[in-house]
């Protein structure tokens, strides 16, 4: 932008701010500097109307918001103000400890397009008056970043308009288009997730933000629906991560001085001559048969039985695989895999 | 991005800095030109190209008294004329967004110190940005537990005291004793680290805080030395380098869900039950390990060391049942 266009452009917002009156455009160019053009000569006059546009639609990008009216009933043409409760921040009084806060907060994006938004935002709470300490810290630094889905759920969650996206599971062997009402957007466990009524499913579905694929699309107009009140977002993406309970013991044979990742779980440990007895508590039979198998010959489950079978029957499986893997190599890619797509790496 | 758009970008944003220069000067009479400067983030050069520009700026009429004033002393200025913007603008709908989901993340850090202040940050900035945040349809939790570990290391950061750990290292499967010198705790993918300057390995070391089995502060001052630099989390706390063992495993659909949780190389989907992917693992011993638990859905393919390694440990562990209950 030209340094004049920036100073017509500063002109134009001093002036608008300190009418009450709606200025006509007429009005406009007969007072700011930089608009001074032959009205009669249609040429200059289109030329200046361009011009104008642009410079409110530069205003309204930067935020300022234009007003739009007539003085009195009897104007024909529309004319421009800026109200200043609508332009200037309100007063912001932050005490030490909470602009400590805020200053930490600003500088916590990863996100490109957010980092700049917060440095903008910190920007115009220090010319309200607010000193911003930069080195302030806390010790401790969440990275605060989003996935390229965000920016288009949260405005659509905000409009209220429905919106469209293909979204692939790992388990999924192609990508879905699915279209949700979005209620919001929600960080849990460090993942983003959007959470709204799923139009296909007819029912309230979350989904992880990292598993969009491509572009999100709006569809229909904003204010297409509502979300129910007093939603608590987080409540549809937590619920089924609630704390694992451990109700069952088991007790293992663990090789001295090995198998440290089960032995920091141990209730108990008692020495043997073949070895150390640990108890350690476990939630269900499956999923630990799964992590003792981890551990190789290092641990054996002595009991309980049901633990005991789950072990055994997931190494058989485990072994059986490996030696069909090992008896016929050439069929591990499957009748349709690419040969040698695995000799290339 | 056109060059247009992006000059028109650069322009809204001097556009935007002068409207805020104003009052950001008004609250700060007498300010050094480049300590208002620093603080804007610009140069002197270009923040003296700013002055001069609003000097001409001003009400209609444009004469002086309309006009933008403002007092030089020395390296010093004052607004001595504002011409009605005394305020600086509201705040966007991105930039509230940006302030509050930050500040919702830092209050919801476990353990996190000053809490409360940061709530009423919160409730101030929200207040201020007015409908740019009112509704804002984002929500936040952070990992919840360990919190009280997490407040003791935050006090240790933030007392310069280094700290005794007793820690379990997941790739080696090993728990150790060592001294670090606390740098800060950072929580990044659903988990928190301490970040520290480890004594024994003389290095750098993010210490995921649940596998933080005990820790002492010490009375000895924290003092990383000069090259102890942070790591950047932005892209995970995992990267794999290039000197690490290339894994490539071949899995079924209901392991596919590791292509999500570590970062893997290559992926190459070769049926649908079949995926060939690729990851560097930080040790052998622990790929074999990851590969045992992740059961028959995952066969090796390279490295060799690891099939046999894997085939070898599964057999013994199977003989081990066998020796006890011969059948």
């Amino acid at each position: 932008m030209s340094r004049n266009r920036t100073e017509r452009l500063v002109n134009l917002v001093i002036c608008l701010l300190s009418t009450r009156r709606f200025l006509t455009a007429a009005q406009i160019v007969a007072t700011v500097p930089g608009y001074e053009h032959n009205a009669e000569d249609p040429r200059e006059h289109e030329a200046f109307q361009r011009k104008f546009e642009r410079d409110k639609a530069e205003l309204r990008d930067l935020g300022v918001p234009l007003e739009t009216g007539t003085a009195s009933v009897f104007d024909t043409e529309p004319g421009y103000r800026i109200a200043r409760r609508d332009y200037a921040l309100p007063d912001v009084h932050l005490e030490p400890d909470e602009t400590a806060a805020v200053g930490i907060a600003a500088r916590l994006w990863q996100h490109a397009g957010l980092a700049a938004a917060a440095t903008s935002g910190l920007l115009k709470l220090r010319a309200a008056g607010v000193d911003v300490d930069v080195h302030a810290t806390l010790g401790v630094e969440p990275v605060v970043t989003v996935d390229p889905a965000f920016p288009a759920l949260q405005t659509a969650a905000r409009e209220r308009q429905e919106v469209r996206f293909d979204y692939r599971t790992p388990e999924d062997d192609a990508a879905q288009t699915r279209r949700l009402q979005p209620w919001g957007v929600v960080s849990w466990r460090g993942r983003w997730y959007v959470v709204g009524h799923d139009l296909d499913r007819e029912a309230t579905r979350s989904f992880r933000l990292s598993r969009v694929v491509g572009a999100v699309t709006t569809v229909g107009e904003p204010g297409a629906f509502h979300s129910p009140p007093d939603t608590d977002l987080i409540s549809h993406v937590a619920r089924w991560s609630g704390p694992v309970e451990h109700p069952n013991r088991a007790t293992l044979l663990v090789r001295p001085g090995r198998a440290a990742g089960v032995r920091r779980w141990a209730e108990e440990v008692v020495p043997g001559p073949d070895g150390d007895r640990v108890v350690i508590s476990y939630s269900e039979p499956d999923a630990f048969a799964r992590w003792v198998v981890g551990y190789g010959a290092d641990v054996v489950v002595l009991a309980p039985d049901d633990a005991r079978k789950a072990t055994i029957a997931r190494l058989r499986d485990l072994v059986d695989a490996l030696d069909g893997a090992a008896a016929h190599p050439e069929t591990v890619g499957g009748a349709t895999a690419p040969v040698g797509a695995g000799t290339q790496l | 991005m056109s060059a247009s758009t992006t000059e028109s970008r650069s322009g809204g944003e001097r556009l935007g800095r002068l409207l805020n220069l104003v009052p950001y000067l008004l609250a700060r009479p007498g300010i050094l030109v480049t300590e208002a400067a620093a603080d804007l983030g610009v140069s002197e050069r270009q923040l003296r190209e700013d002055l001069e520009l609003l000097w001409v700026c001003g009400l209609p009429g444009y004469g002086p008294g309309d006009l933008i004033d403002m007092a030089f002393d020395g390296d010093r200025v004052t607004i001595t004329y504002d011409a009605g913007i005394d305020r600086p603008l509201r705040l966007t709908q991105d930039e509230a967004l940006a302030l509050v989901v930050a500040l919702r993340m830092l209050a919801q850090v476990p353990g996190v110190q000053n809490r409360e202040a940061i709530e009423r940050a919160l409730a101030k900035i929200e207040s201020a940005a007015g409908d740019a945040a009112a509704g804002l349809p984002v929500a936040v939790r952070m990992p919840g537990a360990g919190a009280e570990r997490l407040a003791e290391l935050q006090g240790a950061v933030q007392r310069r005291h280094a700290l005794q750990l007793t820690y379990y290292t997941a790739t080696r499967d090993e728990v150790t004793e060592r001294v670090v010198d606390p740098m800060r705790v950072v929580v990044a993918g659903g988990f928190a680290y301490l970040e520290a300057w480890c004594r024994r390995v003389e290095a750098v070391r993010l210490f995921r805080v649940d596998r933080i089995d005990s820790c002492v502060e010490l009375e000895e001052p924290a003092e990383p030395p000069p090259e102890a630099q942070q790591h950047d989390v932005s892209e995970g706390v995992f990267k794999p380098s290039e000197e690490l063992p290339l894994v490539t495993l071949r899995i079924g659909r209901w392991a596919r869900w590791i292509t999500e949780y570590y970062p893997c190389e290559r992926v190459i989907e070769e049926s649908p039950d079949r995926w060939l992917v690729s990851l560097r693992a930080s040790d052998l011993d622990w790929a074999r390990r990851m590969v045992l638990g992740l059961g028959p859905e995952v066969t090796v393919v390279a490295p060799e060391a690891l099939v046999e390694a894997v085939r070898v440990e599964a057999g013994q562990a199977l003989a081990a049942y066998g020796r006890m209950e011969p059948t």
